[in-house]
């Protein structure tokens, strides 16, 4: 419980709220950001419960995607990005350096804005990861598919293709492809970077209704540019401005009875 | 500009018929070379009749016409150009005659044309058939019957002297030179003697002979053994005719050439130009590609990396010959100098690896294409999405899993694309091969029966070099000359089919990913 009580002190006062005092999956510690000379993420410091979707919103360029990157460390791929703070997922430090950080991502999932299946069968999609950390067993493989796809689903549409090419799904069946190749290798943390922008209103209402369904199991991140979406399907929501996190709270007390004078003119459509 | 030209000129119409102009023009072009090609190449084999003309000296010429010209500086004339053939009686294969000297044009049934292992085409008419010096046939008829009979023995002596010749004393010269047990040698030594005994009878059991008499009263007894094909063309059906055109043009792609490349197939050609193809396509792909992901995916792009990709695409347009001049500097003399010092030092001073061979001449061409298959590969690494790389990435693959895995497939179909361009510039380049390894006549493919096989060390020869050679540099140039256009048709061919295969393979690929043409 040390846990708990270290990143209720460690929390913006602002954002100290009774909901975030649930067990946490993920703690994030005074992380700044740096692209080159710009500062991308200023004294960044909350922490995401597990089993529940938190929501990030904010204006474009806010930097919520660039937190929500920072959690598998997708930001090392970018030349000159340098990052100060802590961030621990469960009781292991993600930028400790002893760490390899395929080990990091193994753990966190991440679903992109773009669908991104790769050009291969519907049955490779899913079966990369568990390939790439050592299953190559057929009959395990094939539980692994199923489970996925099932989980995601998916599986009722294309159990009788799964040798198909997954770049001939729907936008929507394509992205739930990915969210079930991301659940497949099992991992802590699921992040999703406005996963539902390129998609249909009744694709967009069938990932909702998944992440509802997934949060039971995984610790769900989002970053939205709707409002409505972060009301629907989030537990909590994080309100971001120009690097900062201004506000954290339960989603229905942040969209309702707001603390800060800028989540509200946000929320109300008075800027961005 | 007037009202109308300026709406002319606004509607864009001039420069459609401009674009549309130039494209036609370089359609035609390609057409008309194309159609050159193939009308000069797909007529050589077909049999055509033999007229005999009869001239107002009294001379007679005997032969198909080839061409008719007008005789420069006299209006009205022509003047046409007869194949008599018979190169060993009359020293020429073609005779000028001017249309006005000649009296009489008639197509004699009893001509017949005999292609024979020597001396190209023998025209005229059959005397008699001998056998021993003893006359056993005589007449046109009787001869001819006498002829189809005795042929088929003719050619199976032949073919098996051939093979005695070529293949089992070859083949014990190959022994020998293997081994070094006195008590073996012996052994090869009394195969060897079997094979020239029996090698002797044969050729001595040939007695039969035919005559023929040619214009001007020659005559020519021709041994049965050297006749290859007898043809009487102005009595043959277009069916039969038909039937003579596709042998002959099997006999052209499967037979080794005889006369100095003039005559007979170009199969040695065939093959040494699709198999250092081939063998420059296995050098050229992981070379290309591997540069290009290092360019593409882990070099730090900036200056220096602009500069070489500059660089590369530049490569491309250097002369072939200087890929050439490399290829013999480095390859034969430096590479291959040092594996016969190495390996083959008591073949010394006889080089081995140390002079011009197939797997140099396909290493210089790969050194020439490399550069086609490096932007091929970069262009496709380039249109490959980020992110489906950071999706592999997100999942936990490390960069060295997610290259193999994840853009390696999907840049597969750019990489062919390079490899098809490739591939139609290597089986068109005949430069840089003719100082790396081509000869005009290889004795022996690089690939046959004897241990290890394939003989990458080997001299071969290649359509392209071919066509120079029968072309311009062959002693009797009018009579190669269609040899020249069939065996350009023939390269096209190969090329095509080349690309073909390459094509469909791409085509295949991209089905199985659905991909767009990246």
């Amino acid at each position: 419980m040390t846990g708990s009580v270290q990143v209720a002190a460690n929390l913006n006062p602002q954002a100290s709220t009774v909901g975030l005092m649930e067990a946490p999956m993920v703690e994030i510690e005074h992380v700044s950001l740096w692209y080159g000379e710009k500062l991308a993420l200023k004294d960044v410091s909350m922490s995401i419960p597990k089993h529940r979707v938190t929501a990030y919103i904010g204006p474009s360029g806010c930097g919520k995607s660039t937190l929500l990157r920072c959690l598998n460390r997708m930001n090392d791929l970018i030349d000159g990005v340098r990052i100060a703070g802590n961030i621990r997922i469960g009781a292991t430090d993600i930028y400790d350096p002893a760490l390899d950080v395929t080990e990091v991502r193994k753990r966190v999932g991440m679903v992109f804005q773009k669908s991104n299946p790769f050009p291969k069968s519907i049955f490779e999609n899913v079966a990369y990861g568990p390939r790439i950390l050592g299953v190559s067993g057929r009959a395990d493989l094939e539980g692994i598919v199923e489970r996925s796809l099932t989980a995601a689903a998916l599986w009722d549409e294309v159990h009788d293709r799964l040798n198909d090419s997954a770049l001939g799904l729907s936008g929507g069946q394509q992205q739930r492809l990915c969210i079930a190749r991301a659940i497949a290798v099992e991992p802590d943390v699921l992040l999703m970077d406005e996963p539902c922008s390129a998609l249909d209103p009744i694709a967009t209402a069938k990932i909702e209704e998944l992440m509802l369904e997934l949060k039971n199991s995984y610790t769900i991140v989002i970053v939205t540019h709707n409002m409505q979406q972060a009301a629907r399907v989030s537990d909590y929501t994080g309100f971001m401005l120009l690097g900062e996190l201004i506000e954290v709270g339960v989603t229905r007390e942040l969209f309702t009875n707001p603390r800060n004078k800028r989540t509200e003119d946000y929320i109300t459509g008075r800027f961005g | 500009m007037s009202p109308a030209a300026r709406h002319l000129w606004r509607g864009g119409e001039p420069f459609i018929w401009l674009t549309g102009g130039a494209l036609a023009l370089a359609l035609l072009l390609v057409a008309g070379f194309l159609g050159l090609i193939v009308v000069n190449g797909f007529g050589l084999f077909w049999p055509q009749d033999v007229v005999r003309l009869t001239l107002t000296d009294g001379k007679t010429l005997t032969g198909p016409l080839v061409e008719r010209e007008a005789i420069p500086g006299e209006a009205g004339q022509h003047r046409v150009k007869i194949k008599v053939a018979n190169r060993d009686l009359y020293g020429a294969d073609f005779q000028w005659v001017d249309e006005t000297s000649i009296v009489r044009r008639e197509y004699p049934t009893d001509v017949v044309v005999m292609e024979r292992t020597e001396w190209g085409l023998l025209i005229g008419t059959i005397k008699e058939v001998r056998e021993a010096g003893r006359a056993v046939a005589t007449g046109p008829a009787q001869g001819a019957a006498e002829l189809a009979r005795r042929l088929p023995d003719a050619a199976r002596a032949r073919r098996e002297i051939r093979a005695i010749e070529k293949g089992e004393v070859g083949a014990i010269n190959h022994a020998q030179e293997g081994i070094r047990l006195a008590l073996r040698r012996l052994e090869g030594q009394k195969r060897y003697q079997e094979r020239a005994a029996k090698l002797a009878e044969l050729r001595a059991r040939q007695t039969a002979t035919v005559v023929v008499a040619a214009d001007g009263g020659k005559e020519k007894e021709l041994p049965l053994i050297q006749v290859l094909g007898v043809e009487t063309p102005n009595m043959m059906s277009f069916a039969a005719k038909g039937v003579y055109y596709v042998g002959r043009v099997w006999e052209f792609v499967s037979n080794d050439p005889r006369e100095s490349n003039t005559e007979g197939g170009v199969f040695p050609a065939i093959f040494g130009t699709v198999m250092m193809v081939m063998i420059m396509s296995v050098m050229v792909t992981p070379l290309g590609v591997l540069a290009a992901f290092y360019l593409r995916e882990y070099a730090r792009q900036g200056t220096f990396v602009s500069a070489v990709r500059i660089a590369v695409n530049n490569l491309a347009g250097v002369p072939s010959i200087v890929f050439g001049v490399f290829g013999v500097g480095f390859f034969i003399y430096l590479v291959g100098g040092s594996i016969d010092r190495l390996f083959f030092s008591e073949a010394l001073p006889t080089p081995t690896f140390g002079t011009g061979g197939i797997l140099w001449a396909s290493l210089t061409l790969a050194l020439l294409t490399v550069p086609v298959v490096i932007v091929a590969t970069e262009e496709g690494l380039a249109a490959i999405p980020r992110g489906m790389r950071e999706a592999s990435l997100a999942l936990g693959a490390t960069k060295l899993e997610t290259t193999l895995r994840v853009v390696l497939p999907a840049v597969m179909p750019s990489v062919l694309t390079g490899l098809i361009l490739a591939m139609a510039r290597a089986a068109g380049e005949v430069a840089p091969l003719m100082i790396t390894g081509v000869v005009k006549l290889a004795p022996a493919l690089p690939i046959d029966g004897f241990w290890p096989f394939l003989h990458l060390e080997r001299k071969f020869m290649h359509l392209g070099f071919h066509i120079y050679d029968v072309g311009f540099q062959s002693p009797n140039v009018d009579a190669a000359r269609p040899m020249v256009f069939v065996t350009t048709l023939l390269l096209l061919l190969i090329v095509v089919l080349l690309n073909l295969f390459a094509i469909s393979t791409r085509n295949r690929l991209r089905r199985k990913y659905a991909m767009s043409a990246v």
